[in-house]
């Protein structure tokens, strides 16, 4: 009715806030929708990851009593008993000569045999089937394969000893050979997702390099050293991180094959972080080696991030 | 393009050394989980083969419980992982939002914390939530993932977004899209990626550890430790009976997603 007194200016004036509420309000509803799909995920990192992390952190400076709780503030002294602790630092060289030992090892075999089986060969999924079946054989259950392998009177690799003479071996009773047995069977472990995204990488290299390769007449050997390991090498990279992340979370196979003995020899840090915590109830100590295993771990990841950059895919 | 006899074979033999020594450890417990007691322990060639071990596993130890946990616990951590990852990928695909790079950095930073370093704080919340000896504290920790988040973010990437603005002129909401076209579109990424929960969360064991102090949902893995210890007294037979019960399943998932699983994790790696 009254329209036609205030005239043309207002309206304007009226719709340009209306348009900026509009835009306002658009925000804030494709904010809330947002948040609602990626709430679940948030609330339960931030209740089963963050939290924990940040309590892992706070329980490191307190003693606590057989429940977990807080008793008294201790400062750095969890930490400065760690480091000069003889169980730790041969818990921490323990650790890194089991990376040392299973990561080179377990990337070399997996790459043999993803070459092997990246021919084109009849029957040649069968093959690929056995190499990655490892994958689906639980820590467990390959504990337990390789608990007979290792037994000291009827076990595999000792009577194959005995077979050629040479006297049997403790293999998880001896402390120069634990470490060593425990290696052998994670590698066997790992072989199997290792050799399957290996052939995943191997069988994304275009074929036509090797073509072009086959008429200037290349050699087996050459088309490996040449065009294989270098188109391969972000897929390389990826496996040997993912690789020495897994050896540091390394627990099922020492649990079940030496409970981190004998004389500590296999006690590696996950295993010590579990035996401080559950068998001793000193969860401040054991907070302080999660955060040592943290460091490690975030150390990794992020040289993970920043070498692989470019060819990771969430850049 | 063939390849000439001489170097056939050699592949050949290579192949067939190589898988035989691959699968030997696993090959020699099946064999066992099917022999006498004494023959095992004289070391000598099986003269019988019976299904006695994995009778005596089932009486002795309650077996079928133990795998129907399981069975429980990873069907749930895979569905859990299922909805959440894809919820989360479709916010990183589809929708823009204030903070969206922030959480997106949030998610990436979850993968520099191993759960390992985590386990006391967790314990106890699970303890104080009275989920000790519960489906709840076995599953709800893992519902959460990077992993699958970004490999689904990944896929949901290759549907075209005129697909979605063509729909917004229909005038679909985003949660009907998300399920009546995202989801069915990528259904092979959420095979691949639910072939690998479960295979993982079947497999899991300091967590299950920790969190059950009963039979009641107790996993087959840590009921194959227990066998393990109780049985010391060097029943292998039976052991390996019950290791091999333990492997079956995820074998045959693992056989028969072999190929999807490899393209997803290349997929998931690099890009």
């Amino acid at each position: 009715m009254s329209m036609s007194n205030p005239g043309i200016p207002s309206s304007t004036e009226i719709t340009e806030i209306s348009f900026e509420n509009v835009k306002k309000k658009q925000r804030v509803k494709s904010f809330t929708k947002g948040m609602l799909f990626l709430l679940p995920s948030i609330v339960l990192f931030g209740a089963f990851l963050f939290y924990p992390l940040f309590k892992t952190m706070y329980l490191s400076f307190f003693l606590t009593n057989a429940r977990g709780e807080t008793t008294v503030f201790v400062g750095l002294q969890n930490y400065i008993e760690m480091f000069t602790s003889p169980i730790f630092h041969q818990s921490m060289k323990s650790t890194f000569l089991f990376v040392l030992y299973t990561v080179p090892t377990t990337i070399i075999i997996a790459l043999l045999l993803a070459v092997l089986a990246n021919e084109k060969l009849k029957g040649i999924g069968f093959f690929r089937t056995i190499f990655s079946s490892t994958m689906g054989i639980s820590v467990a259950a390959a504990s337990v394969f390789w608990l007979y392998m290792f037994h000291p009177s009827i076990g595999f690799l000792n009577q194959i000893l005995s077979l050629f003479g040479v006297e049997s071996i403790g293999w998880l009773t001896d402390p120069k050979w634990a470490l060593i047995a425990v290696a052998v069977t994670t590698i066997w472990m790992n072989l199997g997702f290792t050799f399957l995204v290996l052939l995943g990488g191997l069988q994304s290299i275009d074929s036509y390099l090797y073509e072009s390769a086959d008429i200037d007449g290349a050699g087996y050997f050459h088309k490996l050293r040449r065009i294989t390991i270098p188109m391969l090498s972000p897929t390389l990279f990826f496996v040997i991180t993912v690789t020495i992340i897994n050896a540091f979370q390394t627990f099922g196979q020492i649990d079940i094959l030496t409970q981190g003995g004998p004389q500590n020899s296999t006690n590696l840090i996950v295993y010590s972080i579990y035996r401080e915590a559950f068998t001793n109830y000193q969860f401040g100590t054991a907070s302080a080696q999660a955060i040592v295993l943290f460091i490690i771990i975030l150390i990794m990841t992020i040289i993970q991030f920043k070498l692989g950059e470019r060819k990771v895919h969430y850049q | 393009m063939t390849m000439p006899l001489s170097k056939k074979i050699v592949f050949y033999s290579l192949l067939i050394i190589s898988a035989l020594a691959v699968f030997a450890p696993a090959l020699m417990a099946f064999v066992m989980s099917f022999m006498d007691n004494k023959d095992i322990m004289t070391g000598s060639l099986p003269k019988s083969l019976s299904f006695d071990n994995y009778l005596k596993a089932f009486e002795q130890f309650p077996l079928l419980k133990y795998l129907f946990n399981s069975l429980i616990v990873s069907v749930v951590i895979t569905i859990g992982q299922l909805i959440l990852s894809s919820l989360a990928a479709y916010a990183f695909v589809f929708l823009e939002f204030k903070g969206r790079d922030i959480l997106f950095f949030l998610f990436i930073a979850t993968m520099m914390v191993p759960f390992e370093a985590s386990i006391i704080p967790n314990f106890h919340i699970i303890r104080d939530l009275n989920w000790i000896d519960q489906y709840p504290g076995l599953t709800v920790p893992f519902f959460a993932t990077a992993f699958g988040t970004f490999l689904l973010r990944q896929n949901f990437k290759q549907i075209p977004k005129e697909l979605r603005e063509a729909s917004q002129i229909v005038g679909m909401g985003d949660f009907k899209f998300y399920l009546k076209v995202v989801l069915p579109v990528a259904k092979t990424s959420l095979v691949t990626l639910g072939a690998y929960g479960f295979l993982t969360s079947w497999n899991m064991y300091l967590w299950p550890l920790l969190s059950t102090t009963n039979d009641t949902v107790r996993t087959v893995q840590i009921g194959l430790k227990q066998l393990q210890t109780q049985e010391q007294l060097n029943d292998w037979g039976v052991i390996m009976s019950g290791a091999i019960i333990v492997i079956i399943p995820t074998l045959i998932l693992l056989f028969l997603g072999q190929k999807q699983l490899q393209k997803g994790l290349t997929e998931g790696a690099i890009k």
